[in-house]
């Protein structure tokens, strides 16, 4: 963990607020809840993002942070409340769902590749098939991304070809391609191996310091620290605490919160 | 296993015997010398009670007349036909029924397969309980029981049941048209052929034109616009013709007025509303003359109430589809395609005059005249086969669709792709690497299973070789070599595919 | 720190129940029949079609059905469901065949002694599993047979023609499966190795009898074993079969253990070796146990195929289950429009029983395999 902390903290970036824009919101849940079946998993959420803010979401296995983050682009369908995503609210309207899909990229704990498409055809399927865009075109921006991630030279080799962390800037790049406006990270880190994790978080920092609002799902403290604008802390379905990164660990305000963080941090 | 000479490196040799090498050796000369020792006994046996029966060995009989009857075969067969002949006749029946067996078999279940799947509880557990059965009873039992219980017990040549497009079945099997092309048809079939090719060309430019530039070729999509219209034209005077034939008011201007009119909406934002009216339309007659069919007890208001209920439901289907994928310039031109590959071979037929008359099966005073008769035999042997390979490829589906991670649909979705285009382009491909291998030997399976048609009488390779040449000409060596040799043939053509294939499609790992 | 930034739960928000959703049966009903308009018209078209189909089937088997009790003439009645009687009448025949009715303790005594050693074989945790395995693969066929065929201790001589029905299916099926265990084994074992000549031979062995159909086996058997026998020598019509159905399983149970050698990691391999220990022990104590035990799931299902393919031996005119159905069924004295069908449902029902019971075994082996994996 330390370890982690310390290899973050060589990076330079530093929440600048100029960034946010406090008009302009990306992402706004109001009174949310979901159930899965008799199951209330999500309680009465309530979380207005900016653009360009980065939020990091912190808790216990199963308190709900990754149904949370997958109803922002309806992988998961809520059934009280509202949530908006660019201000188009999330119903049950398919044709939305895709554009506001379009718009939010997603990056899983386990990658999700294509693995009987290279990684130049995953990174090209959905420019192709979804925006239209012209297959050269489409590549270019592809290769871009890859470069962006580090990894152009593997551009045409199969994902069962890539170690755990090339894969996982892979998906980036994947979601990237998209040119998405809101990114979504669950766990991205969690199935790598600790040198691995380095790799990825460095994506993800140069990504913060261009500005994407991004929600994090993630254990990695140092990052929220280094990057995020706000911690969440969810506990039991429910948003328990939120602060800045510096306040959330050097003064947390609820038990659960500082029960939590003892268990996390020692 | 190469661990066996794994402890000659270090170990000291005390003798030549403990070597695994001059072991290996001899353990080997041992095996070859008692194999030849027991084939040596073998042939030895068998030449002094051929010579003891007084019987030669060798092919020449396939030379000399059967002179046995063959119910059913494939070309003109008499008396005087060759033994040749009949092991010819027999394989091709062979052939034939594995051919319409894996057709059915492979669409029956894959669509077991995929309702085993299904998120709705009754269609999965009725899915589940069919295989679950099927499975687990002899295929020999169910071929019994389809040919001595069902077809046997079918009505007499006279009482015959008539089935839709005169199609009649009695106790002497199924009774089919025979269709009577003319001379000129031959160039409705060439044009059916080159339209097909023709379709699937264009299909596959018109991708490669979409995925180049990003957007299909302005042709097609004012092709696919023209065709959307006339399909839907000829799809709704299909509809409403159905209905006129239920209800008496609907005469011919009506019909051809409305399905005028719901070409014209089709190719509107409105052509949700026509989705659904010809959804309405088909759900009510095909569900009512169903129905009607299959619970003759039950009042007719009932009936047409309850179907009218479930067309609607089925409207409603239709409706939030089509709203959900409004015609545009991004979709996949598939109305175009079918009608290049339907309409111009229509076109060919209608131009040539050509004539595709269907000689109808007519019942006589004792039998029907003309038609096609497709002995009990045969249909219970695809019947048999086809229920029960379909209960072994459902599973294999299934195995192969439920293969494929949630995660795959998931990263699909969040990339925005549309629901057809994340079946094509994510899901089948992936699916159908772990189907296929199954799949093929399941085919094959098939294939070594219609020997079974053996016990009930249809004269396929072992019953009329195995079996019947076999019992006339006492070459029993000769006669079971050259069926085996069949078999194998099959199962090595099977083989290689599949190792064709799983070298083709084999994901690349580390 | 903001307002907007800093939050604190003060009121702990308690679970409620879901909106619009009464749980239990109809949140039910919502979640697997009819949660999409598409979902609705199945579950409509599949409640059409069981409609359609049960009650028939329902009438047949039990509504209109003539039980023991009933006579012929009830079976005659127009619109009569299964002939139940009329199994009933003819039972001892589909179970022991043609065996003479004052022996049928000779057959009913296999039949304990065969559940009372397999059962306990079937449980992972009875104990003896040795004494067992020995009892049941070696000392129960003997017995069988001796008691069976008799000529020995002052039991009367019954010739194997006489032996019929379940009696000859289980007993195909039974040395079928415990003669092909070993053969399959070794076949496995030399495609295996990597003596070219034994490896060729056990690859030939193997690829020929699965690519041919059981029938034309059978037919080989029992028309080209007495040909390849010294002149006069008789061959027992049921030893052929047997010959065939053994030759035919071993290929295959070849290719199922050959899956189990082929799973276990190098590393057991290579441990054996390391130990010192010889070809042969190295492959009896240490690789073949383990590859056993991950099979068991496979070998079962083989022998639920086995099972069900046992009923071809009626082609080459041995009265097992199925064929004693066969022949009664044109039974003049039970003649009735649905003396055949109730026969083929009584079979069916019968191989049925066995094959789901021997695959939800298997499917238990599987998850317990599974899960001992994990630990
Ligand atoms: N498809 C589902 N059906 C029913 N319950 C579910 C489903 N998915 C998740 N749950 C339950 O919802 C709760 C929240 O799950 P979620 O995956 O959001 O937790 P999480 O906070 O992401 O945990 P982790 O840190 O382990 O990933 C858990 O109790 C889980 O068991
Ligand atoms: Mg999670």
């Amino acid at each position: 963990m330390s370890q982690m902390t310390e290899a973050v903290a060589t990076g330079t970036a530093r929440h600048s607020p100029m960034q946010i824009s406090q008009t302009d919101v990306a992402i706004d849940v109001i009174g949310m809840h979901k159930w899965y079946g008799d199951f209330h998993v999500l309680r009465d959420i309530n979380l207005k993002v900016m653009r360009g803010e980065r939020i990091v979401i912190a808790g216990p296995s199963g308190s709900g942070k990754s149904t949370l983050i997958r109803c922002v682009n309806r992988l998961e369908e809520h059934q009280e409340g509202q949530i908006f995503v660019n201000g188009t609210e999330l119903t049950a309207d398919l044709k939305r769902i895709d554009e506001v899909r379009r718009e939010v990229g997603m990056v899983f704990q386990h990658f999700n590749l294509f693995p009987h498409l290279t990684i130049l055809q995953n990174l090209t399927l959905a420019p192709i098939w979804v925006r239209g865009i012209p297959k050269a075109e489409a590549e270019a921006t592809a290769m871009h991304y890859l470069e962006r991630v580090k990894i152009p030279e593997q551009a045409n080799k199969f994902p069962g070809q890539l170690s755990g962390g090339q894969q996982q800037r892979v998906a980036i790049a994947r979601s990237l391609c998209m040119q998405p406006r809101i990114m979504l990270f669950d766990e991205p880190t969690s199935a790598l191996d600790p040198e691995m994790v380095k790799e990825v978080l460095e994506v993800m920092i140069s990504l913060a310091e261009d500005g994407m609002t991004m929600i994090c799902v993630t254990h990695e403290m140092g990052f929220a620290r280094q990057v995020a604008n706000r911690v969440i802390f969810m506990d039991q379905g429910q948003i328990v605490e939120q602060n800045d990164p510096e306040n959330f660990f050097g003064n947390p305000q609820h038990e659960r919160t500082k029960l939590f963080l003892s268990q996390i941090l020692h | 296993m190469a661990v066996q000479d794994n402890m000659s490196g270090s170990a000291p040799r005390p003798s030549l015997l403990n070597d695994p090498v001059i072991r290996g050796i001899i353990y080997q000369v041992l095996v070859a010398a008692a194999v030849i020792a027991f084939f040596g006994w073998i042939v030895l046996n068998t030449a002094q009670n051929l010579a003891a029966q007084n019987k030669t060995t060798g092919f020449d009989f396939l030379f000399r007349t059967a002179g046995f009857d063959i119910s059913f075969t494939l070309f003109p067969w008499s008396r005087t036909s060759l033994y040749w002949q009949a092991f010819l006749a027999g394989l091709l029946n062979t052939l034939l029924v594995a051919i319409i067996g894996i057709f059915f078999a492979t669409v029956l279940g894959f669509t077991l397969g995929i309702a085993r799947l299904s998120s709705n509880w009754l269609i999965a557990r009725v899915a589940t309980v069919y295989i679950e059965t099927i499975r687990n009873i002899p295929l020999l039992l169910q071929l019994f029981f389809w040919y001595f219980a069902v077809l046997k017990g079918m009505p007499a040549v006279r009482q015959s049941f008539a089935l839709p497009m005169d199609i009649f079945i009695n106790q002497r099997g199924l009774m089919v048209p025979r269709p009577l092309p003319d001379g000129e048809f031959i160039w409705v079939l060439v044009a059916l052929l080159a339209a097909f090719a023709a379709a699937v060309a264009l299909g596959v430019w018109a991708t490669r034109v979409r995925t180049a530039t990003g957007r299909y070729p302005s042709q097609v999509v004012l092709g696919a616009k023209i065709a959307d219209a006339l399909v839907s034209f000829l799809v709704a005077l299909l509809a409403f013709s159905l209905l006129a034939n239920m209800i008496s008011g609907m005469t011919t201007p009506i019909v051809l007025g409305a399905s005028a009119l719901i070409a014209a909406v089709s190719v509107t934002r409105f052509a949700p509303f026509g989705r659904a009216i010809l959804a309405f339309v088909f759900g009510l007659t095909i569900l009512y003359a169903l129905l009607t069919s299959m619970f003759p007890a039950v009042p007719q208001l009932v009936v047409a109430a309850g179907s009218a209920l479930a067309a609607l439901m089925l409207a409603w289907v239709a409706f939030e589809r089509a709203s959900d994928r409004p015609p545009g310039e991004g979709r996949f031109p598939l109305a175009l395609l079918i009608l290049v590959a339907v309409g111009v071979p229509a076109f060919v037929y209608w131009a040539t005059g050509a004539q595709l008359a269907f000689e109808i099966p007519m019942l006589e005073r004792f039998n029907f005249r003309g038609g096609v008769q497709l002995p009990p035999e045969l249909v219970a042997l695809v019947f048999g086969l086809t229920i029960y390979t379909a209960a072994f490829i459902a599973e294999n589906v299934r195995g192969g669709i439920s293969a494929v991670s949630k995660g795959q649909t998931e990263a699909a979705q969040s990339l925005g792709i549309k629901e057809g285009d994340r079946l094509r382009l994510v899901i089948i491909p992936q699916a159908m690497r772990v189907i296929v291998p199954p799949l093929t030997s399941q085919y094959l399976n098939l294939t070594k299973n219609s020997s079974l048609g053996a016990a009930i009488g249809y004269p396929e390779l072992v019953n009329v070789f195995t079996g019947t040449t076999l019992n006339q000409t006492g070459k029993a060596i000769e006669v079971i070599a050259l069926t085996m040799a069949v078999y194998l043939t099959f199962s090595l053509l099977t083989s290689a595919f599949m190792n064709w294939y799983n070298g083709r499609v084999a994901l690349v790992e580390r | 720190m903001t307002t907007d930034t800093a939050y604190i739960r003060d009121t702990f928000v308690p679970a409620k129940p879901a909106p619009g959703r009464t749980g239990g049966p109809i949140l039910w009903l919502r979640t697997n029949l009819f949660a999409t308009p598409t979902d609705s018209i199945l579950t409509v078209l599949g409640v059409v079609f069981l409609l359609w189909a049960v009650p028939p089937i329902y009438n047949f088997i039990i509504g209109q059905a003539v039980f023991p009790g009933g006579t012929v003439e009830d079976c005659r009645v127009e619109g009569a469901g299964a002939c139940w009687a009329y199994i009933h009448a003819r039972f001892n025949f589909f179970i022991y065949g043609f065996y003479p009715i004052d022996q049928y303790w000779r057959p009913n005594t296999v039949f304990v002694l065969g559940a009372a050693l397999i059962l306990p074989l079937l449980i992972p945790s009875a104990p003896f599993k040795r004494i067992n395995a020995v009892l049941f693969f070696l000392v129960f066929p003997v017995i069988s047979f001796y008691l069976l065929s008799g000529g020995v201790f002052g039991l009367p001589y019954v010739p194997t023609e006489q032996w019929g029905g379940l009696l000859v299916t289980l007993i195909i099926s039974l040395v079928g499966i415990i003669c092909s265990i070993p053969l399959g084994i070794l076949l496995a074992l030399g495609r295996q190795s990597d003596l070219p000549i034994i490896k060729t031979l056990c690859v030939m062995f193997i690829e020929l009898w699965r690519a041919v159909p059981l029938i034309t086996v059978l037919f080989m058997a029992s028309i080209m074993l007495p040909l390849f026998m010294p002149t006069g020598t008789n061959v027992d019509k049921l030893l052929r079969a047997l010959v065939g159905v053994t030759l035919f399983a071993s290929a295959y149970l070849a290719e199922v253990v050959r899956g189990g050698l082929q799973a276990l990691p190098r590393g057991q391999y290579e441990a054996g070796a390391s130990l010192g220990l010889s070809y042969w022990k190295r492959t009896s104590f240490i690789i073949l146990p383990q590859a056993i035990k991950h099979v068991i799931p496979g070998i079962v299902n083989n022998f639920i195929a086995l099972f069900k393919d046992t009923s071809l031996v009626s082609i080459v005119g041995i009265f097992d289950l199925l064929n004693t159905v066969q022949a009664a069924s044109s039974d003049i004295d039970w003649a009735s429009p649905t003396q055949a069908v109730t026969g083929y449902v009584f079979a069916a029902f019968m191989f049925w029983i066995f094959c789901f019971a021997m695959s939800r075994y298997s499917l238990w082996m599987e998850h317990r395999l599974d899960t001992g994996h994990k630990r």
